[in-house]
């Protein structure tokens, strides 16, 4: 079969649409969360840099600032890894049969 | 990388950071050192490798789609090392250590703002980009609109992030190697512009792919050693290291919070944002999610990548504590006559260098100098081959020949592009010497996140978008990120030399005008374009929408 009866299958299938709408959303919700946590970040720095400045504990030399630091960069590393996982097996499943339908 | 701190703090950062890191934040002027054998020892075995694996590569390189894309034959996980081998600069590597060896906490906010724009690109352009393109982003933004100014547009876009990027580690290359191995600027520049043609011209992305995985591993495997010698001496205890790291610090307490690095919140948002999201309008890096095979592999690979360059940043800030443990007790060794006021011999930029040669001795630092230039050459080599494929690919065959092009033509052009990429490089890295060209990387994000991503975004997701609603909002998003990164402080003032405070625009990024600007306008102009030609895009969008979230009738583009 041709691709472009393919793609004009996939197109009005409804199955589809409900696919991308619901991956959308779960993309938008992950960058949003992402850029919550990074101007969240930020923000607080450029507002109150002496909360960040703050102890760990009483007589410790680590501020707070620093393991929440690492925490934003170990934060963004399992967001992406977190999204890969489920788009590589869940939403591709759904995506492959979606397309062998409309092969058929 | 570290350009933005001038750009973030200004002059106040600079003072409050003291001699060791003013000297050399930009990898700016630098003094020549002695001829360090031991670096260009390794540093040659290092380019013998490469120059090995780039012949290996010129016998498979015999098409167009080889030279741009490795014939889509590119594992997702070989991919994701090679994204970071093209991401993490030299700057980034000696330049945050410098920040943290300079001021502590400072460091790790920049770091942060280096990798926040990996989860976007993951989640919102990865396997579209790969589903759409072919060669160059500009397939995809274009998928459906009238070629000629699409293609004219994002060429331009490409070129433009190019120069600048590639003029920033031109000229860091030049500072570098004259610092680390002791040879002339010039040598230096022609010799990286030599070495990094000859991978591109006969060996194409599959060269430059092996290139960029090697130099990820040798910078990774280097840098965990270096973090792994600090961590050790303080028994695996970041509390005694800090408690250390003040003790010794001049400036005591102060590098635990943070400094005048985040001033006022408009600029910090708007760098934010240029970081953020012009990760994601990189044509260099756009370039890499087109070698392989497929949206699976395209998502592993910028799983991998973000992986990789979120632990390299966890790195330098372990090296940059170590640099203030273990050079500040030594000034004899480390600092110029013995005296920590004057800074760090051979400049601010040396820390990460000199901390590798109290750990590891003679030999790991002349490794780790090797590490620094072999970082440059993959960058470099992304670079051209991602400004040539713009050139041979978007305005020679699709824009001045509509397409009718064969194979070996459209590869002899680029490989003509990118002789004439080299020798510009050159040329300009010598040009801007004697300039400060901190601002240079700042400004390429500011056009990245404010002409390439608007257009590429809007193209790709939003139905009622048209040719000129992208070309009129990415032109504004262009030209106004440029006007308004020359009348800021960093270039107005920093480097043009104009009185502090003539500045015309105040703040350290253009990103939340510019690139506000550039979706207002594609949103507004493609609204009121109600052409023939507008109509038949939006027709031509839900075909699009099924490629892009799918893959099909993508397997075929890459060229098997």
């Amino acid at each position: 079969m041709k691709d472009e009866d393919v793609v004009e299958r996939i197109q009005k299938n409804p199955k589809f649409m409900q696919f991308v709408r619901m991956r959308n959303r779960y993309s938008i919700i992950m960058s949003i969360l992402m850029m919550l946590a990074y101007y969240g970040y930020i923000l607080l720095i450029a507002f109150d840099k002496q909360f960040l400045a703050t102890k760990v504990s009483a007589g410790a030399t680590m501020s707070i600032g620093i393991p929440m630091g690492i925490g934003v960069l170990v934060f963004t590393i399992i967001i992406t890894a977190i999204y890969v996982r489920r788009a590589n097996t869940e939403f591709d499943a759904t995506k492959d049969e979606i397309v062998k339908e409309a092969s058929k | 990388m570290i350009k933005a701190k001038h750009i973030l703090g200004g002059a106040a950062a600079l003072l409050a950071a003291g001699v060791a890191i003013a000297a050399g934040a930009d990898l700016g002027q630098a003094q020549k050192q002695a001829t360090n054998w031991t670096a260009i020892t390794m540093f040659g075995i290092f380019v013998g490798i490469t120059l090995w694996i780039t012949k290996w590569a010129a016998a498979k390189t015999k098409t167009a789609a080889d030279f741009y894309t490795a014939g889509g034959g590119i594992t997702g996980f070989q991919n994701g090392l090679a994204i970071a081998g093209d991401y993490m600069s030299a700057a980034s590597f000696l330049g945050i250590s410098a920040l943290v060896f300079g001021s502590g906490f400072d460091g790790l906010i920049f770091s942060i703002g280096w990798l926040v724009g990996w989860p976007v690109i993951t989640f919102l352009m990865a396997e579209r980009l790969r589903n759409l393109g072919k060669y160059t982003f500009a397939d995809v933004a274009g998928y459906r609109f009238d070629p000629g100014p699409i293609r004219t547009f994002a060429a331009c876009g490409s070129l433009v992030v190019v120069a600048f990027y590639l003029i920033a580690q031109m000229v860091g290359a030049g500072q570098l190697i004259k610092l680390l191995f002791g040879l002339d600027y010039i040598v230096a520049v022609s010799m990286v512009g030599a070495i990094m043609m000859i991978y591109v011209l006969f060996g194409g992305m599959t060269a430059t792919t092996w290139v960029q995985i090697i130099k990820a591993c040798m910078l990774l495997a280097g840098a965990t050693f270096m973090a792994l010698a600090v961590m050790f001496q303080f028994g695996f205890s970041p509390e005694a290291m800090f408690k250390r790291a003040v003790e010794v610090h001049s400036k005591q307490d102060a590098i635990m919070g943070p400094g005048a690095l985040i001033t006022d919140p408009v600029s910090a948002i708007s760098v934010g944002m240029a970081l953020m999201f012009g990760t994601a309008g990189l044509p260099h890096i756009l370039m890499r999610f087109f070698t392989v095979p497929s949206a699976k592999e395209a998502r592993k690979s910028v799983g991998w990548a973000t992986t990789w360059i979120g632990y390299f940043y966890i790195l330098t800030f372990i090296i940059g504590f170590g640099a203030i443990t273990n050079l500040i007790p030594n000034p004899a060794d480390y600092f110029v006559n013995g005296e920590i006021a004057k800074g760090l011999k051979g400049g601010g930029n040396m820390a990460a260098v000199h901390l590798a040669k109290a750990v590891g001795g003679d030999i790991f630092m002349g490794f780790i100098s090797a590490v620094a230039f072999a970082t440059i050459l993959a960058v470099v080599a992304g670079l051209t081959l991602s400004g040539a494929s713009a050139v041979s690919h978007d305005l020679y065959a699709s824009v001045w020949r509509h397409g009718n092009v064969d194979s070996a033509t459209e590869l002899r052009v680029s490989k003509i592009t990118t002789v004439c990429l080299g020798i510009f490089a050159v040329l300009l890295g010598i040009v801007f010497e004697k300039q400060n060209v901190a601002f240079m990387v700042m400004l390429a994000f500011a056009v990245a996140c404010s002409a390439n991503f608007p257009v590429l975004f809007m193209s790709v997701l939003w139905k009622d978008c048209t040719t000129k609603g992208a070309v009129a909002g990415g032109t504004v998003g262009l030209v106004s990120s440029v006007a308004l990164t020359i009348v800021s402080p960093a270039v107005w003032e920093a480097s043009l030399g104009n009185p502090k405070g003539s500045a015309l625009f105040p703040y350290a990024s253009s990103a939340i005008f510019s690139m506000t600007a550039a979706f207002a306008v594609i949103y507004i102009v493609s609204k009121l374009d109600n052409s023939a030609q507008a109509k038949k895009e939006r027709a031509a969008f839900p075909a699009q929408l099924v490629r892009s979230e799918t893959g099909v009738g993508s397997s075929s583009a890459s060229g098997h």
